[in-house]
């Protein structure tokens, strides 16, 4: 406390609050355009909290007021308390579970009075604090795999209440945690495993499964002839590959079916066959799919070939603010939301979409300058994982209007249509910001 | 320690790097690349709206229009926008109970969606018009009135000529495809309405509106900078006299039959009256189809344009063209004579004349001498001249059809029919090659046998002679407002002038039917201070193997010199050519060179509108149907027909088809002699029926 400054400003990095201000300015305008009607009053509107734009005005003012109330705290009381709001973060995602409103098919939303609330999404600050404080303590050796089971418990316990409310996007976001890890010492072998695993999926899903099996089978065996010298000196890699084709080929026959039968919802795993093109194989003969089931699935389709349509319509330079037909009509649903980006896309064109994307790496490259310039590991973890948090946030639901990726519902930072999601970013930047600012000062 | 591993922050930047350039890429195909999306966005987004220009209007000679367009209201209902209406008091003003209001809204929705407008009623009455309009204020947003152009016809005449609307269906739209239809337009399908159909419909224009996910229209886009304006149809002008058409229709009702009038000088049709006619405006409107189907089934067949699509023998009216012939081919002049004893005994049997004489070429066409023109025309097919009778009569048949008989003549409304001339192969096949000669089809001599002609070719055929020589292909329209874009009428512009004949040869012709008029056969048509050369015919014909009363026929032209007015009437079934054709023909003469009709001979006129010569068969027939078990045998059939409605198009070829139904009664009706052994196609379904050729007058 005696090292407070007179000033709070005094060490901000201002580009990154520009930025913010920027990219918070971008979503209002996008939101206005995706649900102005012709003839509604602007100004009165924007003083009455009646529409989703200035709605998300107030979200924004109330932002504000809590980005400089983190301004004004100490940088050590989040050292200090990031265990605290671990454990109350966790505490509120429990809450969900008897309070939570269904809202949309979620059951991740607490509703206090007029307001809705999404524990989820809070809970991400909470990881990143914890994540950043274990990794910090000095007992810790994070290159001990010990250190690094426990770091990845941190970081996917609250993914794993997630998954218990149906809400499988947000819970896919706690892995972009890894990142962190990454950046501290996991062994980048885990990357590449989780990296093959990933095109082991994608190719089970493609792929015939006999003829994947095949394919293992051949690529094993060409292994062991390409290695045939090595093996002869060395049998204890023969035992491996062998036990790697094992796991390829478990995963694929029966780890891949496994989960889409019993773990993933049905309607996700329609999505996801959805986005490769594919229909869904797990249905069993003779079992009709539920309406609520194909409703959801469509829907997602449908969201995706409108939002396609949108962007793809916006073409070099765009139609221009308030003259996209398909945005302003209500083609694509959600769209001051998850699929906010159309409005860019079909407004701004391609120029507008890369400009804005450009933007976005300009913040993840600030926030990983800002993270390496820290003395502290604390600050520097807690830096790596806003800058993943952001990162996953924007990849997928960017990817997800292109059609690159399946509908998950997350949200685009500080953009999308949302008062919980645009608390949470702005306070986790404004903590980075307050850590950074103080960077001078201690080794913590 | 805080620099180790910082390698791994490359790594990351470049994780991020290249996962932002994937999705630019996919930006880059999505938006610059691909054009698909543009255009899925516009097919989403933008309607394309047709505006319907107003169609041509029809006018006559005199400049009077004769069909118009005028607006009509339709109440049209948004379900989904009424809100606390007073449903009693809307019912009351509709003239309908609660229970039909119902009924209607969810028809509306059934058809349209609650929330896109449809119908509530169509073409309102002006009462309830009034009423509406008054009150509509009450109703909000939920009612509204909307305007919806009709085609009607001001003088309730002309109906067969200008023809009216229908819904084009699949077989149009197949046929037209490129000319911009789409299914629910509507179409000319008879009449000058379907000829002129590509200068009545004037062009199409669109309007270009935007819509939402739902497909209400939300604007117009870009504020109509891609919108083409509508051009209105050409409006045309007839060489029709409205008032000389509604005079025929008077004289002509309560009869079955045609009259045909033409200016010789132009070719334009003066009046085409086809009896019994409708009142066109029931054929637009609401009421459309339960009309259409009601004129179906009529056994008058008031649908059916009697001046150019049927065929009857033209009688004696026919010996006029014989005489010229004879005279050009130099086998008479217009001094020989040939006597008749009462019959012509030329052939063995003997075909019998009215009274006993010598006759020359005048007197012969005044008193319409039976064995004088069997006699010409015997010397016409064993002219010396040509080396057997095939080419003899192969050469008469080539002259009848530079009269313009035994081909469409091309008039500018559909369904015309050509009409026959028989030609060697007609013997031949009826008789077997070289077993026949003149004695065969003597009785073609006198306009009956073979020989068939539309009410049309009558008429053309007095404006040839009227004009020594020549005519012009007959039409109806004079001018098109604005140009002849498509060239419609450029054979309407030229004389047709097949054979050269020297107008001495006419003259002795115009002496003989100058007589006919002053002291022959057709004294009925005479009328004061006008000169008119006329000929009378009476025609034999069977229904269903029946002899029924004569046809009667009287075609003439006038005045003699500087001929104005061409004229043909024919009355099925009312008997004697002179007896009603003739004064029929002399009043219409009489209204437009006068302009009026005589005071002293106004008895004469309302002697003519009055009498009702309807053949009997026909009345019989109507009685059956009026028998309610065929009324309700036949309203199966008139549903069947009333779907047929829409599918009759103006193509020739189909028209014809088209109305196959309705001609196979009018050919039994036709049925003479002629048919004996038959010429058509038709020859099936036609009762075996013996000859007789022999004539009359």
């Amino acid at each position: 406390m005696s090292t407070r400054n007179p000033e709070i400003s005094k060490g901000i990095d201002w580009s990154l609050v520009w930025i913010y201000l920027v990219l918070v300015a971008v979503g209002i305008a996008a939101i206005f355009a995706a649900t102005y009607k012709d003839g509604d009053p602007v100004i009165r509107s924007f003083l009455q909290y009646k529409t989703d734009y200035s709605k998300q005005f107030y979200f924004f003012i109330i932002a504000a007021v809590l980005a400089f109330f983190v301004l004004l705290t100490d940088s050590k009381f989040f050292t200090a308390t990031a265990n605290l709001w671990y454990v109350f973060g966790i505490f509120v995602l429990l809450l969900v579970f008897p309070f939570h409103s269904r809202i949309k098919g979620t059951e991740s939303i607490i509703r206090l009075g007029g307001f809705q609330f999404q524990p989820a999404e809070f809970c991400k600050i909470c990881v990143a604090l914890a994540l950043a404080k274990y990794i910090s303590r000095p007992e810790t050796d994070f290159s001990k795999p010990r250190s690094q089971f426990i770091a990845a418990f941190i970081a996917l316990f609250p993914a794993l209440l997630t998954i218990f409310q149906s809400e499988t996007g947000l819970a896919l976001v706690y892995f972009s945690f890894f990142l962190v890890m990454f950046r501290e010492g996991l062994p980048p072998v885990i990357l590449v495993v989780g990296f093959a695993i990933a095109v082991l999926v994608v190719a089970t899903i493609v792929i015939e499964p006999n003829i994947l099996a095949i394919i293992l089978t051949v690529i094993a065996l060409l292994t062991i002839y390409f290695l045939r010298r090595t093996l002869k000196r060395n049998r204890g890699i023969l035992l491996v590959i062998i036990l790697l084709w094992f796991v390829c080929v478990g995963i694929q026959r029966f780890a891949v079916p496994f989960i889409f039968k019993h773990v993933l919802q049905k309607y996700q795993v329609e999505r996801i066959y959805d986005l490769f093109g594919k229909d869904n194989p797990y249905h069993k003969a003779g079992e009709t799919v539920d309406l609520e089931t194909k409703k959801k699935a469509n829907g997602s389709s449908y969201n995706v070939k409108q939002s396609k349509i949108a962007i793809g319509s916006g073409q070099l330079w765009g139609k221009g603010f308030l003259k996209g037909t398909q945005t302003r009509y209500d083609f694509v649903p959600e769209q001051r939301t998850d699929f906010i980006f159309c409005t860019i896309g079909e407004g701004f064109g391609f120029t507008g979409s890369v400009l804005l994307l450009a933007i976005y790496l300009l913040l993840l490259f600030r926030i990983i300058t800002i993270a390496e310039r820290q003395r502290s590991v604390f600050s520097r973890c807690y830096a790596y994982g806003v800058a993943a948090v952001f990162f996953f946030h924007i990849v997928i639901n960017v990817a997800m209007t292109v059609g690159l990726a399946p509908v998950i519902g997350i949200p685009l930072p500080l953009i999308s249509y949302g008062g919980t999601s645009l608390l949470t970013f702005t306070v986790m930047l404004f903590i980075l910001i307050r850590l950074d600012a103080d960077r001078q000062m201690v080794l913590r | 320690m805080p620099v180790f591993n910082q390698s791994r922050s490359r790594i990351i930047r470049l994780i991020f790097l290249v996962t932002f350039i994937i999705i630019v890429a996919q930006l880059f195909y999505l938006q610059i690349i691909s054009r698909k999306y543009r255009k899925l966005a516009n097919e989403n987004a933008i309607q394309r709206t047709i505006v319907y220009p107003l169609r041509g209007i029809i006018f006559d000679r005199n400049r009077r229009p004769i069909l118009n367009n005028t607006l009509t209201y339709d109440l049209m209902v948004i379900p989904s926008q009424i809100k606390n209406i007073d449903t009693v008091f809307f019912c009351n003003l509709m003239d309908i109970d609660t229970a039909e209001f119902r009924t209607r809204i969810v028809n509306g929705i059934i058809r349209n969606r609650a929330f896109r407008p449809s119908v509530f009623e169509a073409s309102l009455s002006a009462q309830k018009f009034a009423r509406m309009q008054e009150n509509m204020w009450r109703f909000g947003s939920g009612f509204f009135i909307q305007e919806r152009p009709i085609r009607s016809y001001s003088y309730d005449a002309a109906a067969n000529i200008l023809g009216y609307l229908g819904e084009v269906d699949s077989n149009f739209l197949r046929k037209h495809k490129d000319e911009g239809y789409q299914s629910g337009d509507y179409a000319g399908m008879t009449g000058l309405e379907s000829s002129y159909e590509k200068v009545l419909m004037g062009e199409r224009g669109v309007k270009f509106m935007i819509k939402d996910n739902f497909n209400r229209i939300q604007g117009s886009y870009e504020n109509g900078a891609f919108d083409t304006a509508a051009v209105a149809g050409s409006n045309l002008h007839l060489s029709l006299d409205i008032e000389l058409q509604k005079e025929g229709e008077k004289l002509m009702q309560n009869k079955v039959g045609a009259i045909v009038a033409i200016d010789p000088r132009t070719g334009g049709i003066l009046a085409m009256v086809s009896a019994p006619t409708y009142d066109p405006n029931l054929l637009t409107g609401a009421e459309r189809r339960k009309h259409f189907s009601q004129l179906y089934s009529d056994p008058k067949l008031p649908l059916l344009n009697r001046a150019v699509s049927t065929y009857y023998p033209p009688g004696s009216t026919f010996k006029t063209l014989q005489a010229i012939l004879a005279l050009h081919e130099g086998v008479i002049t217009s001094k020989t004579t040939f006597s008749c004893s009462g019959a012509f005994y030329g052939c063995g049997k003997p075909m019998r004349c009215l009274d006993p004489g010598v006759f020359n070429l005048t007197t012969g066409i005044t008193h319409s001498c039976n064995t004088y023109f069997a006699n010409v025309m015997q010397r016409v097919i064993n002219n010396p001249v040509y080396p057997n009778i095939d080419s003899s009569l192969s050469s008469w048949a080539r002259y009848m059809n530079g009269f313009g008989l035994g081909h469409k003549l091309g008039v500018d409304i559909p369904s015309e029919k050509s009409g026959y001339i028989p030609t060697p192969v007609t013997y031949n096949r009826m008789y077997g090659k070289r077993h026949w000669n003149f004695c065969s089809f003597r009785s073609v001599s006198i306009g009956q046998g073979e020989v068939l002609t539309t009410p049309i070719q009558m008429a053309n055929e007095m404006a040839y002679l009227a004009n020594k020589g020549w005519y012009i292909i007959p039409h109806l329209v004079d001018s098109i407002e604005g140009g002849d874009k498509f060239g419609l009428l450029n054979k309407y512009k030229k004389r047709i002038d097949p054979i050269d004949i020297p107008d001495s040869v006419f003259e002795a012709v115009h002496n003989g039917m100058q007589g006919v008029v002053d002291a022959g056969t057709g004294a009925g048509a005479r009328v004061p201070g006008i000169v008119i050369c006329g000929k009378t015919g009476t025609a034999e014909n069977y229904y269903h193997g029946v002899k029924q009363k004569d046809h009667s026929f009287f075609a003439a032209f006038a005045p003699r010199e500087n001929p104005k007015i061409a004229i043909m009437v024919m009355c099925e079934n009312a008997g004697f050519g002179g007896t009603w054709a003739a004064p029929i023909a002399g009043l219409m003469i009489e209204k437009y060179l006068k302009d009026s009709i005589a005071a002293d001979r106004k008895p004469l006129e309302q002697r003519m509108m009055n009498a009702n010569l309807i053949p009997a068969y026909m009345l019989h027939e109507m009685r059956t149907k009026d028998s309610l078990r065929q009324v309700r045998k036949d309203s199966l059939e008139t549903i069947r027909k009333v779907l047929k409605d829409t599918l009759q198009t103006e193509e020739v070829p189909d028209e014809e088809q088209a109305i196959v139904t309705i001609l196979k009664k009018q050919d039994d009706k036709n049925k003479d002699s002629a048919f004996k052994k038959t010429i058509h196609n038709a020859e099936a379904i036609l009762p075996k029926k013996k000859n007789t050729g022999d004539k009359k007058n």
